[in-house]
């Protein structure tokens, strides 16, 4: 019995999959995030960019779950996820990886790929007590799955490495592929390319694109490599502060004489590179 | 030596996924249970089988405690007390409506677990030292509640004496038919507790000890799986409990201290955290210790003591060479017996070719 590569959406290509309103976040006298909206299509990848502390990461906090907004709401297909827990979030079918890798480092790739399957299992105390039988149907079940993303992303001969002993390139991988083997409808990757070599980057830009243009899974993505933003995006959101100053197409946003400022003071040259 | 992955290839993902992928490993585990089924009984006397019989009581109890504390990250200083759940449960059940083992034995484990989970609550808020301290009160809480309640502790000397365990209306009373009992279900034990830990649960629990963020990320609920482990991990504290009062006949709170708590501590950690085959170990090593010190005090203390000394020394020195020992042990290993075993196992892989 095979697994589906991807949950099915109810949603079609382009509708409004995840839906950010009003959001605010405040830590102290610190404005985090100050009522941001987003909305994410279907399908699309969008980035979300900015300066250091301009709060992309808490954004993506609190759309998965680990921050309550102060105001505002997350919806994500039809489900209001504003207050709801992290674990409840991910059953939804959100994925995402973190800036700093956080993988499960004593245990192997495969165990680690294997615990992004948990939402799909549902083995109990008892039949996994006594495994053989049940439990034992769904393991192989949910291995074969696991072994499909080995393949995609070449882990092949790590399959049986701790993930802790893997160079820092590869726990990235492995950790996209950990989010992957949840089968997410939408993926939050937070840097996922942060302290990687070119090659790397190229590989990791691949990958993306291959997740969302093959499995039709949505990406929201925060980076600082441009390059890659620009090259990869469908749709580029750019905070500063904690606020919203533009958002549109690569080429919009590029040209958007708030975000060069941002991100460039006032020089007159075109394009943040 | 033997025991080498070269050569041994999987077209399956069951036998990639097996509980002992290599041939040799199948072959040797057989010929241990074997050793075990029908050797000991046979073999052994009474003296030596009684050491068996706590030994497997011991197992129970410590990869009991090596789920909750090994595998799951949480710490529990009140396991004894879970003990002592499970041993009165079991026995005011045996005395008062005269149910038999295999009903008192997992309703014993089962209030266990309800207690348990009950004294983890609080884990789901605090880590570490705090949460030891919250166990202990667990612990003596429990202990205060069992003296002080007649209808639980069954009177003045809070001790319960309990039937033998019968089977099929014969009773079990003898060290080999006690053996018998107590091996089967110390072996349904550590082959659960195996499966367990390499299946959803398992990971699950791992998931949580080394990154509860990440664990809650990809859907694993803090909160239930914490409780669970708690809940899972008395109920073989309980069962253990249980398997105690049968063995010795009578259910009493002395067994079940605080000091028993820090032994089965001791036992996981010098085992080997995280390792059910450390847990077994460490069971061994702290039940045969003071045996041994014993008997070998024994046999030589007569070398450096008279008589009258040895019969005042002996006690305090074993406790000594007790503690020595375990620091010792630790200071060469910390990651316990079971690393130990396993970086033997590891040289023997590619001997002699070791490079």
């Amino acid at each position: 019995m095979s697994v589906a590569a991807v949950s099915k959406s109810p949603l079609a290509d382009g509708e409004i999959q995840l839906s950010v309103k009003g959001v605010s976040k405040r830590f102290g006298g610190v404005r985090a995030v100050d009522s941001i909206d987003l909305d994410v299509r279907k399908g699309e990848i969008l980035s979300v960019i900015g300066p250091n502390g301009a709060g992309k990461t808490s954004l993506l906090n609190m759309i998965s779950g680990f921050y309550q907004p102060d105001t505002g709401s997350v919806t994500f297909e039809g489900h209001n996820i504003t207050n709801a827990r992290p674990s409840q979030i991910a059953t939804y079918g959100v994925a995402r990886t973190f800036q700093n890798i956080a993988l499960f480092r004593g245990m192997t790739v495969l165990d680690n790929l294997m615990l992004g399957r948990h939402v799909h299992m549902k083995a109990g105390v008892l039949s996994s007590f006594i495994y053989w039988g049940l439990a034992q149907k769904e393991e192989i079940r949910n291995r074969a799955r696991v072994e499909e993303i080995i393949d995609f992303l070449k882990l092949q001969d790590l399959r049986k490495q701790p993930t802790g002993s893997l160079a820092y390139g590869l726990q990235k991988r492995v950790e996209l592929g950990r989010a992957l083997a949840l089968d997410p409808k939408v993926l939050l990757l937070d840097e996922p390319m942060g302290g990687m070599n070119q090659d790397e980057k190229e590989d990791m830009a691949r990958y993306i694109l291959d997740v969302n243009e093959e499995w039709g899974v949505t990406v929201v993505l925060i980076e600082h490599d441009m390059g890659v933003v620009m090259d990869i995006s469908d749709e580029v959101v750019v905070l500063e502060q904690g606020r919203r100053i533009a958002g549109g197409t690569p080429d919009a946003v590029q040209r958007n004489p708030e975000v060069i400022r941002a991100y460039l003071g006032t020089s007159k040259s075109k394009g943040a590179v | 030596m033997f025991h080498r992955e070269s050569g041994v290839f999987k077209t399956s993902y069951r036998g990639d996924m097996a509980l002992y992928p290599l041939p040799i490993a199948k072959w040797t585990v057989g010929i241990i249970a074997a050793i075990f089924i029908v050797v000991a009984p046979l073999a052994l006397d009474d003296y030596y089988l009684s050491i068996l019989n706590l030994i497997m009581i011991a197992c129970v109890g410590a990869i009991g405690l090596n789920i909750l504390v090994g595998y799951t990250g949480q710490i529990s200083i009140g396991h004894a007390a879970f003990m002592s759940v499970g041993a009165y449960t079991a026995a005011n059940l045996a005395t008062k409506l005269g149910w038999d083992f295999w009903l008192t034995l997992p309703a014993g484990g089962l209030m266990a677990a309800a207690i348990g989970a009950l004294v983890g609550v609080p884990s789901l808020r605090i880590k570490g030292l705090y949460l030891a301290i919250a166990t202990l009160a667990g612990q003596l809480i429990i202990e205060w509640t069992i003296n002080h309640v007649p209808a639980i502790s069954g009177g003045t000397q809070a001790s319960i004496e309990v039937p033998k365990p019968a089977l099929f209306g014969y009773e079990l009373k003898s060290q080999g038919e006690l053996y018998g009992f107590l091996l089967f279900f110390t072996i349904i034990a550590i082959v659960g507790a195996l499966n367990l830990v390499r299946s959803r649960i398992g990971r699950a629990f791992v998931a949580i000890r080394d990154q509860d963020i990440a664990a809650e990320i990809i859907g694993i609920s803090i909160f239930r799986y914490k409780l669970l482990a708690f809940a899972i991990s008395s109920f073989y504290a309980g069962v253990t409990g249980v398997l105690y009062t049968y063995y010795l006949g009578i259910a009493n709170y002395e067994q079940f201290q605080l000091v028993t708590s820090i032994d089965y501590l001791a036992m996981i950690i010098i085992g080997g955290l995280g390792s059910i085959l450390g847990s077994i170990f460490g069971a061994v090593f702290i039940t045969l210790l003071p045996t041994f010190l014993r008997n070998f005090m024994e046999s030589f203390g007569g070398l450096f003591f008279t008589d009258a000394e040895l019969a005042t020394v002996v006690p305090y020195l074993r406790l000594t060479v007790f503690g020595l020992l375990i620091i010792f042990f630790l200071v060469v290993e910390p990651e316990g017996l079971n690393r130990l075993w396993r970086n033997i196992r590891n040289y023997f892989r590619v001997w002699p070719f070791s490079y």
